[in-house]
């Protein structure tokens, strides 16, 4: 066995990456979990992955005094077919959700998504629900489950409550769940009938988060669209539905022209801003480009 | 904020280390284990050199909190070698000169390993994707994708 040589940090050698202080907490149970948040409220921070919250809090934009690991939580992670939907624990890794082939068959806009995410040791380490909580517009899980109509499930100290996911985001960086609740899993409805899917990212390289993003799913009855959902993010202060596109689309055959003209109504429904990444005037163009492109990849799809 | 002791297995061997609430496995295992192959490049998750292997998954050192490895598996490039001799990911990035500074090269090592297990003799386009949170800023990028091809050979056993 190796022995621990003990703390020894030579200030001038020492790293200068470091995490400022706080208390680790490890819950085991959903409910320990619960009791930790409403003890500590502001104070505290959720950890799941990390590899957001750790950043911020290295970058000092915030400074929690407790950090309540859920990663002890064994009743988090799981990807389980429940008949008409598919229960994502929000503990379940990126990857594994990269990996499962029930997302991949049933829901390939998400699989795409998380394909699209950063590198793999973030996708080893990022979790479903920590995309979620975070509330980024350019989150990239959340335009595919906001065109599957997916539920999530929060736990707080008077039990849980399903949320639709179209209600979840309230802000950048906020969202619905109140200081002592956690985000516990994710459902998805499966199609009722064939539906194709698509998730498609504009992002300057493969590593980056995405300047927009979009995601769609489409059920055709014959030449014209039975239904049809649309969502793009980065392009709001949350991720968002197009419901005006959506309803153009309905009913319509999908002719050149119609997409082109569902492009101009797209563009005009995004409410983009100017920042680091991309310009407002680059997203509004480019969401109407992509929604063009999703939706030719989403009736190749129902084709095959 | 605590400290608390923590076991885990790093390269096959049982450590046993009191660590504190913040500190980062990075810098347990550089600065207090000697282990100094996974490197401290960006510190945000953008650059892949702080990899280490966690039950076997490449996963980023340097955001990863040393209490959170608690009873897992730790692999760095150190436990790669068996009985003397190099994985043949490694033997590969020397034979074809895919290191230059040499910062980026344990990242990648770990993320071929990874990838060649989990695909046997992957396309040029699947590797790109899969080491693509791994920076080489030598640009070493053309030797690093032609060591991954070769190591893939040696271990298939043949030619792909």
């Amino acid at each position: 066995m190796l022995k621990s040589p003990g703390p020894k940090l030579d200030p001038n050698k020492a790293n200068t990456h470091i995490l400022p202080e706080f208390k680790y907490l490890a819950p085991r149970t959903v409910e320990e979990a619960i009791e930790l948040l409403s003890k500590y409220g502001e104070e505290a921070k959720v950890l799941a992955g990390g590899t957001d919250l750790l950043v911020r809090m290295k970058q000092g934009v915030l400074r929690p005094k407790y950090l309540i690991s859920i990663n002890r939580i064994k009743e988090l992670s799981y990807i389980e077919d429940r008949g008409d939907h598919v229960a994502i624990g929000a503990a379940t890794k990126l990857r594994a959700l990269e990996r499962s082939d029930l997302i991949k068959e049933l829901f390939p806009a998400l699989h795409e998504a998380v394909e699209s995410m950063a590198g793999v040791q973030i996708r080893n380490m990022g979790t479903i629900g920590g995309n979620l909580c975070n509330a980024s517009p350019a989150a990239d899980t959340a335009p595919p489950l906001l065109v599957f109509e997916a539920e999530v499930v929060i736990a707080g100290p008077n039990g849980r409550r399903v949320v639709p996911i179209t209600q979840f985001f309230t802000g950048p960086g906020k969202t619905v769940m109140a200081r002592n609740e956690l985000l516990i899993e994710v459902r998805v409805p499966k199609p009722v009938k064939p539906t194709g899917s698509a998730f498609i990212k504009i992002a300057r390289v493969a590593m980056d988060l995405a300047k927009v993003n979009i995601a769609v799913a489409l059920r055709m009855n014959g030449n014209v669209v039975e239904d049809v959902k649309v969502a793009l993010g980065s392009v709001a202060p949350t991720p968002m539905r197009a419901y005006r596109t959506e309803e153009f689309l309905k009913g319509k055959e999908l002719t050149e022209d119609v997409m082109w003209e569902a492009a101009k109504i797209v563009r005009t429904e995004v409410k983009p801003i100017t920042d680091i990444r991309s310009t407002a005037e680059y997203r509004r163009e480019v969401s109407g480009v992509i929604l063009v492109d999703a939706l030719k990849k989403a009736i190749d799809r129902l084709g095959r | 904020m605590g400290t608390r002791l923590i076991n885990f297995k790093l390269n096959g061997r049982p450590v046993s280390i009191e660590v504190k609430d913040n500190e980062l496995l990075i810098n347990v295992l550089r600065d207090r284990l000697g282990v100094l192959s996974p490197k401290y490049g960006c510190g945000i998750g953008e650059c892949g050199a702080c990899t280490v292997l966690l039950d076997g998954e490449p996963v980023l050192s340097c955001l990863t909190l040393a209490v959170e490895v608690d009873g897992r598996e730790i692999t760095t490039v150190e436990g790669l070698a068996k009985d003397g001799k190099l994985h043949p990911v490694q033997e590969a990035f020397i034979e074809e000169g895919a290191i230059q500074c040499g910062y980026c090269t344990p990242g990648f090592i770990l993320v071929a390993k990874r990838l060649l297990e989990e695909v046997k003799n992957p396309s040029e386009e699947r590797i790109r994707e899969y080491v693509r949170g791994n920076l080489c800023r030598c640009t070493g990028y053309v030797n690093i994708i032609k060591a991954i091809k070769r190591a893939a050979e040696k271990i298939s056993g043949g030619k792909a």
